[in-house]
């Protein structure tokens, strides 16, 4: 790949970075503000309604403790959405050989997508944030913890959507993964409830589930509360990115279903 | 003159089995007007698909302008601009996106991918349409698109597949005009098209490829002269009852102001002028018929198709 130039290089991410925000920003109806509604009916639902009669919670009122677990959840959501749905729609679509036949290294495809997927996710996940600070009060305990979470989650649940998109042959194929995997792993990650009140068998079990550190780990940099070792938790994130990246950019080397 | 293109024995078969190229070899020079012409699954798409890097060679090598075609090779990409068979950008995108984008792909700054963007589409008759999806574009329009997106990093080497295809006629005639136009200030263009009145309009030389091997490969010149017959259409000044009796002559009366006569190699047209004064016949105007070209392409592919019996009874025999 000689003669490939860091500005050269800088160009392409950006413009696929452009494209892909440029994207779902078109698409904000269906992109942004479901996310946002569905998750004030959350607030509303569990946190007010139902919240109200549960009691504390790890030395919160339940509104507050799920507030985290909630923001994280529509961040993995979206994050892994944009990209499964956009890079699998240009494939189907063919669009996907525009940048294909151009010289775009293929770790910059990786990027581009998965940056665009992070993007839709801190946005939705910072007008949830917004939301959530008219049904709660606002904690911050430690800013630089809660970033680094976010934005880990958001790549890891990003590289994990383009690597369904690549599997998929059908429209049906990119809505396994969300509906059978990610939604139970999401449900049973500790975004409602202390794995402190699990019997020691399920406790265990949740520890098995890599949604559960994300939330507990930011859950940590907003309220200052955890289950596990947040740098334990942030060290396990930091895998995950390693590995999903790297099969990820395996699968396009070989032009696993996009290279005949 | 230096080559644009070297295949060399280049080879694939597909993973279900099918052999869509068996050993093609190929050269177009610099600066060529180059056509490919085939059958519909005759192996033009996949060869385009392997020089585009969206196909992966089974064996054989390519080289665009002495430099080795691969999936990582960025010199090569820079110098190849692809027009393909099917409409493929995405239709909810503005049609000035579309350009600008791939601009950025091929290391284009934003203000120099807009400045190119506009010179394309204006020459392809698209800039009023920059604003609007590429989705409403009507078909020509669509095909049109694809070809200003593909010049927007202007490549040394423009291959299209079949780019006006399903194009009305006065499109397809302004989008020769531009082709032409873009070979003459250089840049080496390929072209595989259906239309074989357009591949003998436009192409300087021609290979003709079927059942994944090139069966002919020649100057545009030299293969027309292979034609046994050709047939020219007249015009009379005046009403004709009967076609005119020549004798020898291959003669079909189209309507009453027209006929058509074919001729033989032997045969001289200066003759059929002076049989037909003779005979009282006026004649306003005459043009050639233009299916040369499919004439001899069907023969051809008819010859390749005997060769290829012939082979496998010898190797059922043997």
């Amino acid at each position: 790949m000689s003669g490939v130039s860091a500005h050269y290089k800088w160009i392409a991410f950006s413009t696929l970075v452009r494209k892909e925000v440029r994207r779902f920003m078109r698409l904000w109806i269906q992109t942004l503000v479901p996310p946002v509604i569905t998750i004030s009916l959350y607030f509303l639902i569990f946190g007010n309604l139902i919240g109200s009669r549960i009691g504390e919670m790890g030395g919160y009122s339940y509104m507050d403790f799920i507030v985290p677990g909630l923001i994280l959840m529509s961040v993995i959501n979206n994050a892994y959405a944009n990209v499964v749905s956009s890079f699998f729609s240009q494939k189907f679509q063919r669009n996907i050989e525009e940048l294909l036949v151009s010289p775009v290294p293929n770790y910059i495809i990786l990027f581009g997508f998965v940056i665009g997927g992070s993007t839709r996710g801190l946005i939705v996940g910072l007008v949830a944030g917004i939301v959530a600070m008219s049904f709660s009060g606002f904690y911050m305990h430690n800013f630089f913890i809660a970033l680094t979470v976010v934005l880990l989650s958001s790549v890891v649940f990003a590289l994990g959507g383009l690597i369904n998109a690549i599997y998929a042959n059908k429209f049906d194929d990119v809505t396994i993964i969300p509906t059978f995997v990610l939604t139970p792993l999401i449900y049973l990650g500790g975004v409602f409830y202390s794995t402190d009140l699990l019997p020691e068998f399920w406790r265990i079990v949740s520890l098995l589930n890599p949604i559960f550190y994300m939330v507990d780990a930011f859950r940590f940099g907003i309220l200052g509360i955890s289950d596990v070792n947040v740098v334990y938790a942030i060290f396990i994130l930091l895998i995950f990115v390693v590995v999903l990246f790297s099969f990820a950019l395996f699968l396009l080397h070989r032009g696993k279903g996009l290279r005949d | 003159m230096p080559t644009a293109i070297s295949i060399k024995d280049l080879h694939k078969t597909y993973d279900n089995g099918h052999r869509a190229l068996s050993g093609i070899n190929l050269e177009v020079a610099e600066g060529d007007f180059f056509a490919l012409l085939g059958a519909n699954g005759a192996g033009k798409s996949t060869t385009i698909g392997i020089v585009a890097t969206l196909v992966r060679k089974s064996a054989g090598s390519v080289e665009v302008f002495g430099k080795s075609v691969g999936a990582n090779s960025y010199e090569t990409k820079l110098d190849l601009g692809i027009v393909p068979q099917e409409v493929n950008f995405g239709l909810f995108e503005k049609v000035k996106d579309i350009c600008v984008t791939q601009g950025g792909y091929y290391g284009l700054p934003r203000r120099l991918a807009e400045e190119r963007s506009e010179k394309y589409l204006k020459k392809l008759g698209l800039w009023d349409k920059k604003d609007q999806q590429a989705r409403n574009l009507s078909g020509g329009m669509k095909r049109r698109l694809l070809i200003a997106r593909a010049l927007i990093h202007e490549p040394r080497l423009l291959i299209l597949d079949e780019p006006t295809a399903g194009v009305d006629i006065e499109l397809r005639r302004s989008t020769w005009k531009f082709l032409q136009d873009i070979n003459k200030s250089g840049t080496t263009i390929i072209l595989t098209t259906h239309y074989l009145e357009e591949a003998e309009s436009l192409c300087r030389n021609i290979a003709i490829i079927d059942q994944g091997e090139i069966v002919e490969n020649t100057s545009m010149r030299v293969l027309l002269k292979k034609l046994d017959t050709e047939t020219f259409i007249f015009d009379s000044r005046e009403d004709l009852l009967t076609a005119p009796q020549l004798n020898g002559f291959e003669i079909e009366l189209i309507d009453s102001h027209c006929f058509e006569i074919t001729l033989d190699k032997s045969q001289d047209i200066n003759e059929v002028f002076s049989l037909l004064d003779q005979q009282g016949v006026k004649i306003k105007s005459m043009r050639n018929k233009t299916n040369r070209l499919e004439q001899l392409f069907v023969s051809l592919l008819q010859q390749s198709k005997i060769r290829q019996s012939q082979i496998e009874t010898e190797k059922e025999a043997g």
